[in-house]
């Protein structure tokens, strides 16, 4: 009563329009209390969150500072609570009225994702399209990246220098998209040195990779007839450990001098070290990552440099499968929607900006 | 059959996959977490003890063979069995049943690993210096259009950046400040596009079967 009467004195005003709702599409277990902001807020240390299960026991939940209106309590799913919000300043406290009764639920679709959704049908069924086509015959022109077409001068001239292929997986695990990437270069560049019968070297970091790799380059060399070239050892684990992992094949680098080194998949710190000590043993260097801050170490010192899409066009690109190439004309298609899309809305972003051509705000 | 097992297995864990990213509901997730966590941990043991044995194979094959620097394999392998022995009997923070410590010089594995492993990967680390300023200077030499706008570029930004760039010109910091937030951003989010791109893409060729090569190709 004393501290109301404190309150009423100092003509501390509390939050007003208390609502508490179900956070949506979510898997349950929150509610959002919303306020509107007391217009002593400038002046406040922030809001205290109370709660009640019976509409009359209010017990705080939780603290945020001044100058914001919502708060997110965790709670319990089918349990219905009331919330007050109180304006907080030294030791004064003015409460908000109780907002309505409200309890938290599980939602079955994730609605907030809608445009994902639609991007993702949308994006889906254009890769779908060009893949019809592409199963009905239809030719489709793909650009040339450099790097990829290197590959077949690359195996060469390791078989005519008599010298081995270093593939490098990098750090990935085997859900990193790049990580499964790299392995479909490598089941084409397996196939490739089965072919040319040149000694191929996989050095892993992780286990799983390391297991999925070597079942790769060994179906590799059975699919061209070579079962009996496979070396076992060929793929091996190294270290889970980055800087084990780079310390180990910079050693199989200056020890065994490969006359190719494929550095393709997620790489971290480590992707400088082994591109120049490559660079240093005077090997070609094919390099591809979707590390964006890896990219300029691999640009600088690898012969050529597969940048982000490339990676994963790469399997499609090697093999001439008509369906692979569909999926990248399906992936370029989105490119020009997305562009387009970009293009015009800095069009109309640029519009709203002269007073003259206010259409679009 | 051969490839009909992995396929089938690949189209329905993808499948999962994306219905977990649209129903949020705890009886969904669930199943979701048990895929994504403990079977996931389950396989990675077991292929934990398959690379393991790789490990010990390629080395114990050098030593027999003689191959070059064939002695660090011996190292290798009775740092290998040292860390296994003490470990596994000795726990991770001197918690197991052997005896971790000798007076009061610890050996047990946290010991090791924050003495040893720590150290020398920093050490590691620590040659990046050396490895950028080799490959500044790769990059640094004018052989292309490209490599002369690169060599610019530095140039500009590695003078802006310093006390020296302001009393050139007061216009030069904020001018490195629009090339690292422009042109460079724009570039950066235009190799993001093609990476979500490619990557829903690639994703979309496993779980339909389409890309193959990770069974090791073929049709």
């Amino acid at each position: 009563m004393i501290l109301i009467l404190l309150c009423a004195l100092v003509g501390l005003a509390p939050p007003t329009d208390v609502r508490a709702y179900d956070t949506p599409s979510d898997g349950g277990g929150e509610v959002v209390v919303e306020w509107r902001l007391s217009t002593d807020d400038e002046t406040i240390d922030g809001y205290d969150i109370y709660r009640s299960e019976n509409g009359a026991d209010f017990v705080k939940v939780g603290f945020i500072g001044k100058n914001r209106s919502s708060y997110g309590d965790r709670t319990e799913d089918g349990v219905t609570y009331q919330y007050k919000v109180a304006v907080v300043s030294d030791t004064l406290r003015s409460f908000s009225q109780p907002s309505a009764e409200v309890a938290s639920s599980a939602s079955w679709i994730n609605v907030a994702k809608l445009n994902i959704y639609v991007a993702m049908i949308l994006f889906g069924g254009l890769i779908l399209y060009f893949i019809y086509h592409a199963r009905k015959g239809k030719k489709l022109f793909i650009r040339k990246i450099a790097g990829l077409q290197a590959i077949d001068d690359a195996v060469g001239r390791a078989t005519e220098m008599g010298k081995p292929i270093l593939y490098t997986l990098g750090l990935g695990y085997i859900e990193d998209i790049a990580t499964i990437a790299s392995l479909n270069i490598l089941g084409e560049v397996a196939k490739k040195t089965a072919q040319y019968d040149t000694k191929l070297i996989v050095p892993n970091a992780d286990p799983i990779v390391y297991t999925v790799a070597r079942e790769i380059v060994k179906e590799s060399y059975t699919k061209v007839g070579r079962p009996d070239a496979y070396d076992p050892d060929s793929v091996f684990f190294l270290a889970r450990e980055q800087m084990a992992y780079a310390a180990g094949i910079d050693g199989i680098m200056t020890r065994e001098r490969p006359a190719t080194n494929f550095l393709v998949g997620y790489f971290a710190a480590e992707s400088l070290v082994l591109a120049e000590t490559g660079a240093a043993t005077g090997a070609i260097q094919i390099a591809g990552t979707d590390a964006l801050a890896q990219l300029p170490f691999f640009v600088t010192a690898c012969d050529y440099t597969l940048i982000g899409e490339e990676l994963y066009a790469a399997s499609a690109y090697i093999s001439k499968r008509p369906l692979l190439l569909g999926a990248i004309k399906g992936e370029d298609w989105a490119k020009v929607i997305i562009a387009t899309a970009l293009i015009l809305a800095s069009v109309i972003g640029l519009l709203s900006r002269f007073p003259i051509l206010n259409l679009f705000q | 059959m051969k490839k009909t097992i992995p396929l089938t297995l690949i189209f329905i864990a993808g499948l999962l996959g994306v219905i977990s990213f649209v129903i949020p509901h705890p009886s969904y997730q669930v199943y979701d977490e048990w895929i994504r966590n403990d079977l996931l941990r389950v396989l990675s043991a077991f292929a934990v003890v398959l690379a393991l044995g790789s490990l010990l194979r390629v080395h114990f094959d050098k030593i027999r063979r003689k191959r070059k620097n064939w002695q660090f394999s011996w190292l290798l392998l009775v740092a290998f069995g040292a860390s296994a022995i003490i470990g596994l009997f000795g726990g991770v923070a001197a918690d197991g049943i052997l005896p971790t410590t000798i007076g009061s010089f610890p050996f047990d594995i946290q010991t090791l690993y924050e003495n040893i492993v720590i150290p020398l990967a920093s050490s590691m680390f620590a040659l990046l210096a050396f490895f950028m300023a080799s490959a500044a200077y790769r990059a640094f030499r004018v052989r292309s259009m490209e490599a002369t706008l690169l060599l610019g570029a530095a140039f500009i930004v590695m003078i802006g950046v310093l006390p020296l760039g302001y009393s050139i010109s007061q216009h030069l910091p904020g001018f490195v400040q629009w090339i690292l937030n422009v042109p460079n951003v724009a570039g950066q989010r235009g190799i993001v596009f093609g990476i979500a791109l490619g990557v829903v893409a690639t994703s979309l060729k496993i779980i339909l079967g389409i890309e193959r090569a990770w069974l090791g190709g073929g049709e």
